[in-house]
Order: C-alpha cells, then sequence, then structure tokens
C-alpha cells in the first residue's frame, strides 16, 4: 500500500484510483440504498397510548 | 392522573417546574427514545444518520485509544467522511429541512465545517511526511486569511491539543444538538405535490 | 395524549409502525466496526517517515546549501513571505481592500539571516576558531559587502560538485560564506541543526515553525511531495501518500488551484478561502434559498425514497 497510486488524467482533472473508487463507491451506494427494498413487518399501531409508559 | 400536581401557591414563579415543564412538552421522552415510525419511514436512505453516527463513536473511541499508545494505527477519516457524505445528500433529497427544520439543516452543515477541521488538525499531528507537508502547505492559507499565529499550523502542540480536545468536544456537543433536533421534530414527511420546499415557521400536517 | 405534543398533530392521520432505534444503532455499530476493523487489519495506514534537515542535508547537500545561502541573503520564500514573518511590502495576499494578512501583521517575527544561519551558527562557534573568525569577518563587513558574496556565491552554487560530503563550486569571491555554509552542513548532517532551531528557551519543545519554514524553503521537500502527487497543483489536497485513498471531501478546495484564473494568480490562496466561506455559507442557507431548494422537489428522488408512501395514496 506504499507505493505511490497510479493517477487518471483528463483535461484539468488528476484523480488517483483509490479516490476514484471511494467517490464511485459512495454513489453506487446512494443508489443502492434508494433502489433496494427496506423490509417491512408493518404492523400498525393502532393506539396512541404507549403500553408500557 | 399519573401526575399529581404541586399546590398552586408553591407555583408562583419557580424556574425548576417552567424548566420542566418546557422540556416535557418539547422533548418527551417518548419522542427521544420512540418505539414507532411513521410507515413512509421504509428506505434505506434513513439509515445514513445513525451509521454516520456509528462512525463517529468509532472515531473518537479510537482516538481515545490512540491518544494512550501514540502513533496511529488506522485511518479513521476517511471511513467516517464518507458516511457523512452519504448521509447529507440523503437529506438534500429529502429535503430534510422543510416543516420547521431548517435549524437541523443548518447545525448539520456546520458539524460538516468542524468535523473538516478536526480532521485536517488530525492530519497535521501524524508527525510523519504527510504532516510535514500539510503543514507547510496549509500556512499559506491560514496566513492569507490573518490568522497564521493564532491557528499556528507549524506548531505541533497546538494543533495537537486542539485536535483532541477542543473540536472533539465541539463536534459531539454539534451532533447531540442535531439528535436532539431530529428527535424533537421526528422525520420530516414526504413531500406533497403542491408543497413548496420552504422551511416554514411551524410544523404543518399537510 | 397527556399533554400537547407538536409531533401528534405533525403526523396526525398517518399510520405508525414499530421501529427500534436502539436496535438500529447497535446494528449500524457492528457493522461499522466489521468494516473499520477489517480495513485497518488489511490496509493498516499510510505512514512515511518525516523528512528532516540531516535527511536533507543528507540527500540533498547543494540543494540545503542553496536555501541555507538564501535565508542568509534575505532572498528565500520565508524572508520575502511578508505578514506574519516578515516585513515586506505588498507582499500580502489581498482582495480589493480585504487584506487579513497584512491586518494580521508581523506576529510571528523572523529574521532569516539571524535566526536559520548565524544563530545556531554561534552556537557552533564555542571551542572553534576557524568558525569563530569566518562569523566575524563576516558580521563585520558591511551589507554591501555581504550581499556581494551571497549573490557571487549563489550563482556559482548552480554548477556546485559534491564530493567527500562536501559542496564545491569554482573560485570565486565569496569572502567566510564557503566556510559558514561548511559549517552548516556540518551541523546539518549530524543532526544538530534539527535540535538548534526548535524556538522556546525551555526544555520542552513542541513548535516546529522554524524548521518546517526552512525545509519549506528548499526543493528537497517539494519535490518528495511531487512525486506522490501531493502538490497544490497536483489536487494534492485530496490525495494520500502511497496507493492510500485521500480526503475526496476537499475536492472543491483543491479544484480552485487546478483552473485559470486561480492557479496564476498571487492572491489565490485568500480568493479560495473567500470562496469556500461563502459556497459553505450558501449550503447551510438552502432551506432559504429558491431554486437550491427546490431542486429535490423538481428532481424527485423523493419518489424512490418514499415510493410506499405513494404507492398507498
Amino acid at each position: 500500500m506504499d507505493t505511490p497510486a497510479t493517477y487518471l488524467a483528463w483535461n484539468f482533472i488528476l484523480i488517483s484510483i483509490p479516490n476514484l473508487l471511494m467517490i464511485a463507491a459512495m454513489i453506487v451506494l446512494f443508489v443502492i440504498a434508494l433502489l433496494a427494498p427496506f423490509p417491512s413487518d408493518a404492523e400498525a399501531v393502532e393506539s396512541e397510548d404507549n403500553p408500557d409508559a | 392522573m399519573p401526575e399529581t400536581n404541586p399546590k398552586p401557591q408553591a407555583e408562583h414563579s419557580n424556574w425548576t417546574l417552567a424548566t420542566r415543564r418546557l422540556l416535557e412538552r418539547r422533548l418527551p421522552l417518548k419522542n427521544m427514545l420512540p418505539d414507532r415510525q411513521p410507515y413512509y419511514v421504509g428506505s434505506w436512505v434513513y439509515i445514513f444518520g445513525v451509521v454516520a453516527i456509528a462512525g463517529l463513536i468509532w472515531v473518537v473511541g479510537s482516538g481515545v485509544v490512540l491518544a494512550f499508545f501514540g502513533p496511529q494505527w488506522w485511518h479513521q477519516s476517511s471511513a467516517g467522511r464518507f458516511v457523512n457524505s452519504l448521509h447529507l445528500w440523503g437529506q438534500y433529497f429529502m429535503a430534510g429541512w422543510r416543516d420547521g427544520r431548517a435549524a437541523t439543516w443548518m447545525v448539520g452543515v456546520v458539524i460538516f465545517a468542524v468535523s473538516i477541521v478536526a480532521a485536517f488538525t488530525g492530519f497535521i499531528s501524524q508527525q510523519n511526511f504527510d504532516g510535514e507537508w500539510i503543514a507547510v502547505n496549509a500556512k499559506d492559507a491560514t496566513n492569507a486569511a490573518g490568522i497564521g499565529s493564532f491557528f499556528n499550523v507549524l506548531n505541533f502542540g497546538q494543533m495537537y491539543g486542539l485536535h483532541i480536545m477542543l473540536l472533539p468536544v465541539m463536534v459531539v456537543t454539534l451532533v447531540a444538538a442535531h439528535i436532539v433536533l431530529v428527535r424533537m421534530h421526528g422525520v420530516v414527511r414526504p413531500i406533497e405535490p403542491k408543497q413548496t420546499a420552504q422551511p416554514a415557521d411551524e410544523e404543518r400536517a399537510s | 395524549m397527556t399533554m400537547s405534543d407538536p409531533q401528534d398533530r405533525y403526523y396526525a392521520g398517518i399510520r405508525m409502525v414499530h421501529f427500534d432505534l436502539v436496535k438500529e444503532l447497535v446494528l449500524a455499530l457492528v457493522a461499522v466496526s466489521i468494516v473499520v476493523i477489517g480495513l485497518a487489519g488489511a490496509l493498516s495506514s499510510p505512514d512515511d517517515p518525516a523528512v528532516t534537515i540531516q535527511t536533507w542535508a543528507t540527500k540533498d547537500p547543494v540543494d540545503f546549501v542553496t536555501t541555507a545561502t538564501s535565508e542568509l541573503s534575505g532572498q528565500s520564500g520565508t524572508a520575502q513571505y511578508g505578514p506574519p514573518y516578515t516585513n515586506i511590502p505588498d507582499a500580502a495576499q489581498a482582495v480589493g481592500p480585504i487584506a487579513p494578512q497584512a491586518w494580521a501583521g508581523v506576529s510571528t517575527p523572523i529574521d532569516t539571516a539571524q535566526d536559520f544561519v548565524l544563530r545556531p551558527l554561534g552556537f557552533a562557534a564555542v571551542g572553534n576558531p576557524t568558525l569563530t573568525a569566518a562569523l566575524n569577518t563576516y558580521n563585520a563587513a558591511s551589507p554591501d559587502q555581504q550581499q556581494t558574496w551571497l549573490t557571487n556565491y549563489t550563482t556559482a552554487l548552480a554548477n556546485a560538485t559534491v564530493g567527500n560530503d562536501e559542496v564545491s563550486v569554482a573560485a570565486g569571491d565569496y569572502g567566510p560564506v564557503p566556510d559558514l555554509m561548511a559549517n552548516m552542513l556540518g551541523l546539518a548532517r549530524t543532526g544538530a541543526l534539527d535540535g538548534l532551531l526548535l524556538r522556546s528557551g525551555t526544555l520542552y519543545q513542541t513548535d516546529f515553525t522554524l524548521p518546517l519554514l526552512f525545509m519549506g524553503d528548499g526543493n528537497y521537500l517539494p519535490d518528495l511531495a511531487a512525486e506522490q502527487h501531493l502538490t497544490g497543483d497536483q489536487w494534492g489536497m485530496m490525495n494520500e501518500t502511497g496507493s492510500y485513498p485521500g480526503q475526496t471531501w476537499l475536492w472543491l478546495f483543491s479544484f480552485w488551484y487546478q483552473v485559470p484564473p486561480f492557479n496564476t494568480a498571487s492572491n489565490t490562496d485568500l480568493v479560495v478561502i473567500i470562496l469556500m466561506i461563502v459556497l459553505t455559507a450558501l449550503l447551510a442557507l438552502v432551506p432559504f434559498i429558491p431554486i437550491l431548494r427546490d431542486i429535490p422537489r423538481w428532481i424527485p428522488v423523493y419518489r424512490l425514497i418514499w415510493r410506499r408512501y405513494y404507492r398507498g395514496r
């Protein structure tokens, strides 16, 4: 891990592969969070009163 | 009645009682630690906040250990900040500041800014090549802003002290305030077609 | 309901379901622990050892001597920096009338000739008659004479050679300067200079202003940084040594330094700071800014987040 990283250059943009992976991972995780189904054990709470108040 | 009221004549101008009544009304325990949520809280996007909190717990905890033992074992800031970014974008797309929640959003932005300073002082405190180089460059920014002597990035003692004491206290205090605000207002309602995205002065039911 | 709770009104008519916040926090903590411990165990963390003046003088003696000479002549980056280190008119960065660097004044005064060269040599001169004589010759000369020697020596250093741990230049009129510099090099190579440059007069040292400024004035440290893509015009702020990911969240701060007109201006640091303060303030004020706060309604990511709710309507 101590050898210098590989860098990608495009116009004035210069980014290391590790940094690019971090940004990509962030975007991917966000999209997954948007799309993944959320478990629903949605048993509605009928009454307002907290049973163990 | 679960609560017995004190006799009226004992109430005249009792600040303690007034404070307690305010807290009971604005921050009731059932809202601080609710066991129920609106049914629309059904997206993984909601977890980014609590994952950011878990990240912060790790950052602070490992920092305490490091303070005892010396040089760094692992690189914390990247992981914590990564999660924080996920949380920020989630809140942006939910327009989480609506219905009286502008303060929650603004405190969140302040936390972001303060944690950048906290991370920065951490990088400077590494006492390795990276820390040296960052200090030598950062001084140009602090000097240009006129604060270079007051906040001397070349002074290890000062930077380290800020990093392990003052800044963590600020971050933790701000995060606590942020969480209290979230629990006080409850999660924001879904965007309605006719609704504007203004923060509004008080919470309205649609 | 025992007393008026704003949340009861806010959620009126909305179906509530059971949710366990504490369990959620514990699970999040477990998940984060696995990730953090896994990454730390597998990848460790970057720790390139610090460069010292000793390393510098050993690896690149010509650069060291050239820098020391520039400190003595008052031509180094630090000497010409302006506030807070030296009093150079018009050196401070300014945007119109806004010049906080100038307002702060010379609050960390540094005399580069004294602090970096003459004072350390003064310590080394105790019990060293040759060095004492050289120092006396230098100090007794007029400022013009000193500058002549220094300018000549600086020019000659461009073609210097290194042999037997010594820096040699072609013959010329340099006065005692080569002797002074040979002693500086000796002090640096032994590691003594690292210690002599620490400022405070007490036992405990935490302020590394002088050694860091001295190293920053040379080429050795910046060249090492450039190899790792850490300099300002290489998006350096975002990067880390080795193959570790860096501070990707600093992308916007770093961005300005890569593009015109910022990348060639002399007041770039101040401009970028002001710009980032304004942008951060705007971020905080998003709830109050008309078009920015409406984007979430126009780009309906929210329809994905709350699809359960909208399906039920």
